[in-house]
């Protein structure tokens, strides 16, 4: 059975919590095949993560060194096109989020390779792959299939697989790629103004996450809503949704946080399906009352 | 310079819904149509740059599918632009993004555009924008926040913010597909007038094979999945806590507290 091969991804030295998460979807269908479980750490000093990539089911960890300090979708496009000819994996597994936006879906036509993003189930049935993604506004699941793909690409929604608790050794291989032409060159990084709206004070060390009504009525920038640009809050235990009706993507950002407390007016709001604890009412007058309790 | 801005109605589906009897799609009647938001965006991106240099960028909307796409189309058209294209047959039926970014590549071709502008993604799936740029090889960034271009350069600056709320500023060579965040800028609504001008302008209609590609290449053949099957997930309902905004709060902090521990 051809191997499963997840692309790790990280950013200034932290590792997309999604790559574990794709480790243990990984694992768990080469546990069905039999296949063999490789991560392939693509970066300046790919040698940095091999450690934190060393996870339970892993069988061989892959350093692939690219020039680019950060993610550059021509480096990162050529190197997995390059290792995926090489070891011709069935199954590739790539973190949803806005760098596999920037290259997955180009990999795929260049590769002639099955596609689907967003995945968070992942099967085989009867020797066919399946993946399942969303459609319409989270109201429907869609399973997908590859008929005649001999490798699939797939991008892994965060929070939607559990990740190997216990660390392994794995083999560490080294892989070459071949040399890209850089097309975007990167100028800056820039601090953005700060994040505005009121954050439950008791929740301040949880990652408050902010959602589209606020984001419509112009209290916050809109690229800043969860679910849009890959922003989740899966790694959350909690997650308060404040004034977030989880009516159109924002359950695409939030849906596999274990705990949602949900706060809206609208006792209609479909928020109130997915999440855990609700109350209906003014999110401004209830964020505005730990402040005045002791917590 | 052309900028090619690939547009779609985005389904948006009824409350009570059916699914179709072969399982793999909705009933078409629960079904309701309007332009896909990221779209709202990338239009306008363009049509301020064509504003901008007036005379010198053209911004053009396409979309590719059957007739009732090009009321998107007119409603772009109504902003602003002076043409559109929508390509389809029978052949495309079934497409998926990767499948739909073909004739959106063959058209910038035909049209010799500099620059692509696509949503990030539709509501359904989507990054069919990306997919674009690997047909002819050409240079991308994905979920782009902010943008300039100086006119006459063969190169644009863009701005995007990767997770941890920092943003990148970087330099593109043209010509190149640009991913279009939401919240770019400010959509503009069409006037009345605009609305009753856009039914008078052209919508070329083209086939698939009128720009060289062939059913293998499109519709379902040329797709990178297939849809298996459709289901309704299990809803669940929260439970709720009433009381005045301070019994609220209270009982939230205490969840919050509780779980906090777990």
């Amino acid at each position: 059975m051809a191997d499963i091969l997840i692309v790790s991804e990280q950013r200034r030295g932290a590792l997309n919590p999604i790559v574990a998460e794709a480790v243990g979807a990984g694992a768990g269908l080469a546990k069905a095949t039999g296949a063999r479980v490789l991560v392939a750490a693509l970066a300046e000093d790919p040698a940095e993560f091999t450690p934190r990539l060393s996870l339970a089911g892993v069988d061989e960890v892959i350093e692939v060194p690219v020039p680019a300090a950060g993610f550059q979708s021509d480096t990162f496009e050529a190197a997995a096109l390059a290792l995926i000819a090489a070891r011709r994996p069935a199954v590739v597994l790539l973190a949803h989020g806005i760098d596999s936006l920037g290259y997955a879906p180009s990999l795929a036509v260049r590769g002639g390779f099955g596609f689907a993003s967003d995945v968070f189930g992942l099967r085989y049935e009867g020797g066919d792959l399946v993946a399942v993604r969303q459609a319409y506004q989270e109201k429907a699941h869609v399973e997908m299939d590859f008929p005649g793909k001999k490798t699939v690409v797939l991008t892994i929604r965060g929070g939607s697989f559990k990740p190997p608790e216990e660390s392994a050794s794995p083999a560490v291989t080294r892989f070459a790629a071949p040399a890209a032409e850089s097309r975007t060159r990167h100028l800056a990084f820039r601090d953005p103004e700060a994040g505005g709206g009121e954050d439950l004070a008791a929740a301040d060390e949880d990652n408050v996450a902010r959602f589209g009504e606020p984001a419509d009525s112009g209290w916050l920038p809109k690229y800043r809503q969860a679910g849009q640009s890959g922003k989740t809050v899966s790694a959350c235990k909690v997650c308060i949704a404040m004034g977030g009706s989880g009516s159109v993507r924002h359950l695409a950002g939030m849906k596999h946080v274990p705990s949602i407390i949900a706060v809206n007016k609208d006792p209609e709001a479909p928020i109130f399906t997915v999440a855990r604890f609700g109350t209906v009412g003014d999110l401004f007058g209830i964020a505005r009352e730990p402040k005045a309790q002791p917590g | 310079m052309k900028i090619l801005v690939p547009v779609k109605q985005a389904e948006i589906l009824d409350e009570d819904f059916g699914i179709r009897d072969d399982g793999r799609g909705v009933d078409p009647d629960s079904v309701e149509y309007e332009l896909n938001e990221w779209d709202d965006y990338s239009w306008e991106t363009a049509l301020q740059l064509a504003e901008k240099h007036e005379g010198a960028i053209e911004a053009i909307p396409m979309t590719v599918g059957p007739e009732n796409a090009e009321e998107g189309l007119r409603e772009c058209l109504a902003r602003g632009g002076e043409r559109g294209i929508r390509v389809w047959g029978d052949a495309a039926e079934g497409s998926d993004p990767i499948a739909r970014a073909r004739p959106i590549a063959a058209a910038a071709k035909r049209e010799d555009a500099k620059l692509v502008f696509a949503g990030t993604r539709s509501t359904g799936h989507g990054q069919t924008g990306i997919a674009t740029a690997a047909i002819p090889g050409w240079p991308h960034v994905a979920v782009v926040s902010g943008f300039g271009y100086t006119r006459g350069n063969d190169t644009t600056v863009v701005r995007r913010e990767p997770e941890g709320g920092v943003e990148e500023e970087t330099e593109i060579r043209l010509p190149a597909v640009l991913t279009i965040q939401l919240g770019i800028n400010e959509p503009r609504y069409a006037s009345l007038r605009g609305i009753r001008q856009a039914q008078a302008k052209p919508v070329e209609p083209i086939a698939p094979q009128d720009l060289g590609i062939g059913p293998d290449r499109i519709g379902e053949a040329g797709s990178a999945a297939r849809i298996r099957r459709l289901c309704i997930p299990d809803r669940g309902m929260a439970e709720l806590i009433g009381g005045t905004p301070a019994e609220q709060a209270k009982r939230l902090l205490g969840i919050v507290n509780e779980l906090r521990r777990a």
